[in-house]
């Protein structure tokens, strides 16, 4: 659907040249939720608004849809770029138009007519539950509602790609996890293609498919969510996971526990995907003869699977904890022993 | 008070009156229009924006400063030639158009061009990124967006061609400003003076109400 390549983007300053995007590969498939998480300055939004030709890369190919986007101009991409909508972290509305006719906004602009944008407006309004708003003004409403009314606007002419700039970055965590949801649902109910950049990593993890780390313009990490979660490799990647589990926090947590607990072992189990679902503690308690003891745990549930840590005590003999050990070991759940530092 | 009503000439006043309600409504029009046609390229061919052109922003922002900066009195004078030519008299209220017109649009530009700017630029982008044309960015973005800053500021420049009338009434244009002059000033009759005074107010209170009312009604932020 959309595919990214070898594309640098290089700003002229009068400090001299800023490579904001450096030789940036990617390719988007249909129907995906692909997201680029980076700090300010990473090159995330340069990146994003090359997808719908707001900016031109220096070097490389943009190709949406089917289109070159980097090549393309005046009505071609004008036309390209009713199929490319955009989201924004502030929303963008026109102030001057009521909640129907900023959605209709876009329908004018592809010059449907009026008995059809009326219709096209009031489904629009049911599937971003904006009913009732219908005639309020932007100033009216409050943050998750006029993002409402940006998803509904972006998605007028029915585009195959919807491109999130910080789209949730305004808004607080409830009204957050409220529009994520219904990104989601657009995404199953329209097959749309979703790509969304931000710097929060509870956005990625609660809906996108895969993820790219961005740092100084260069895309630092790539893979599924779940596999990122699990194995982050870069130095940023690590830090913008802890962002979600609070690896520091846990491992402290351990730390003191093993003073509280002088006698069996602490154990850190890393669930992932399926079993994370299973009822490994119950049968661990009832075919081994230990005492098993939950310290600590939290799970976090991804668009591809469930990732979770847990802290158990385990007590017991030596020999049936190694078993026990073993078993859980066997049910594909990470185990690390967790000992004096 | 008997004398009041004697010494004032209700019928002159009431065409004076007319003559300059003519004048400005005419005046302001045009200057709406034109003002926002030059204040639009201002804004449009500065750095940064749609049409973004060195040389031609800095044509028409000259010719937007001189033309500010001529007193309107003694642009008056400087336009004679053109308005004969124009209107073929300098006489008269047709007459003193021109020189209304051309010393209010270049004001009105420069508050057209401040209007625009105040919109948000990530509402233009989105229209961008909706694939809209130059054309509709102008007349469904940039117009309704800025639209009460655009109506005071036509208001303010309605009351000043009010005041720009007056003076062109002494050099002959006709209107509230001759009668003052001619019947009040040089007659030495204050009364009559005070009276077109009065008028003018009147009429600027309604201009301003006016003005006032519609801005409120546009602005829905």
């Amino acid at each position: 659907m959309i595919s990214i390549k070898n594309v640098l983007k290089i700003f002229q300053s009068k400090q001299g040249q800023i490579k904001a995007v450096d030789d940036v590969n990617l390719e988007i498939k249909d129907g995906e939720i692909f997201g680029v998480i980076g700090y300010s300055g990473a090159g995330k939004s340069t990146l994003i608004r090359m997808l719908n030709g707001l900016e031109l890369p220096t070097e490389g190919s943009v190709t949406v849809a089917g289109r070159e986007i980097s090549k393309i101009k005046g009505s071609e991409l004008r036309k390209a770029r009713q199929e490319i909508s955009m989201i924004f972290q502030h929303f963008n509305l026109l102030w001057s138009r009521t909640v129907s006719e900023n959605i209709a906004f876009p329908l004018e602009i592809a010059g449907v007519s009026a008995p059809q944008r009326k219709k096209r407006v009031a489904e629009l309004i049911k599937l971003v539950g904006l009913e009732g708003r219908e005639d309020a003004y932007p100033s009216q409403l409050s943050g998750g509602q006029k993002q409402r009314v940006g998803i509904a606007r972006a998605l007028a002419n029915s585009p195959k790609v919807l491109l999130c700039d910080e789209a949730t970055s305004a808004l607080d965590p409830q009204t957050t996890d409220s529009i994520l949801e219904l990104l989601v649902d657009i995404n199953k109910k329209l097959g749309l293609t979703i790509v969304l950049i931000t710097h929060e990593m509870h956005v990625i993890r609660k809906i996108c498919h895969r993820v790219a780390v961005m740092e100084s313009g260069r895309v630092v990490e790539l893979g599924s969510v779940l596999d990122v979660f699990k194995n982050p490799q870069q130095p940023i990647t690590k830090r913008f996971v802890q962002q979600v589990t609070e690896q520091e926090k846990t491992k402290e947590t351990a730390e003191h526990l093993l003073g509280r607990y002088p006698h069996g072992k602490i154990v850190q189990l890393t669930f992932l995907g399926e079993s994370a679902e299973q009822p490994l503690i119950t049968r661990v308690i009832r075919d081994f003869d230990v005492v098993v003891n939950i310290l600590q745990g939290n799970i976090s549930h991804t668009q591809n699977g469930s990732y979770g840590t847990l802290f158990i005590h385990l007590d017991g003999q030596t020999n049936e904890i190694q078993n026990a050990i073993d078993y859980i070991h066997s049910q594909q759940v990470g185990v690390e022993v967790i000992s004096h530092g | 008070m008997a004398d009041f009503m004697e010494m004032v000439k209700w019928d002159n006043l009431m065409l004076a009156t007319r003559e300059t309600i003519y004048m400005t409504s005419i005046s302001v029009l045009a200057t709406f229009i034109l003002g926002l046609l030059l204040g639009l390229l201002l804004f449009l061919t500065s750095k940064g924006n749609m049409w973004e052109n060195r040389a031609i922003n800095v044509i028409i922002a000259g010719f937007v400063n001189i033309f500010r900066s001529i007193p309107f009195i003694i642009l008056i004078v400087l336009l004679i030639p053109f308005t004969k030519i124009l209107v073929g008299t300098m006489l008269g209220a047709n007459a003193a158009l021109p020189a209304l017109i051309i010393g209010a649009a270049p004001f009105y530009a420069r508050m057209v061009e401040i209007a625009l700017r105040e919109i948000d630029k990530g509402v233009i982008e989105a229209s961008q990124s909706m694939g809209a044309t130059h054309g509709q960015i102008i007349f469904k973005v940039l117009i309704p967006e800025s639209m009460p800053a655009l109506i005071s500021g036509i208001t303010v420049t309605a009351i000043s061609l009010v005041g720009f009338t007056a003076m062109a009434g002494v050099i002959g244009a006709g209107g509230l400003g001759h009668f003052a002059y001619l019947e009040g000033f040089q007659r030495n009759r204050p009364i009559v003076t005070l009276t077109a005074t009065i008028a003018i107010l009147i009429l600027v209170f309604i201009i301003q109400f006016i003005g006032d009312y519609f801005t409120k009604k546009t602005d829905k932020r």
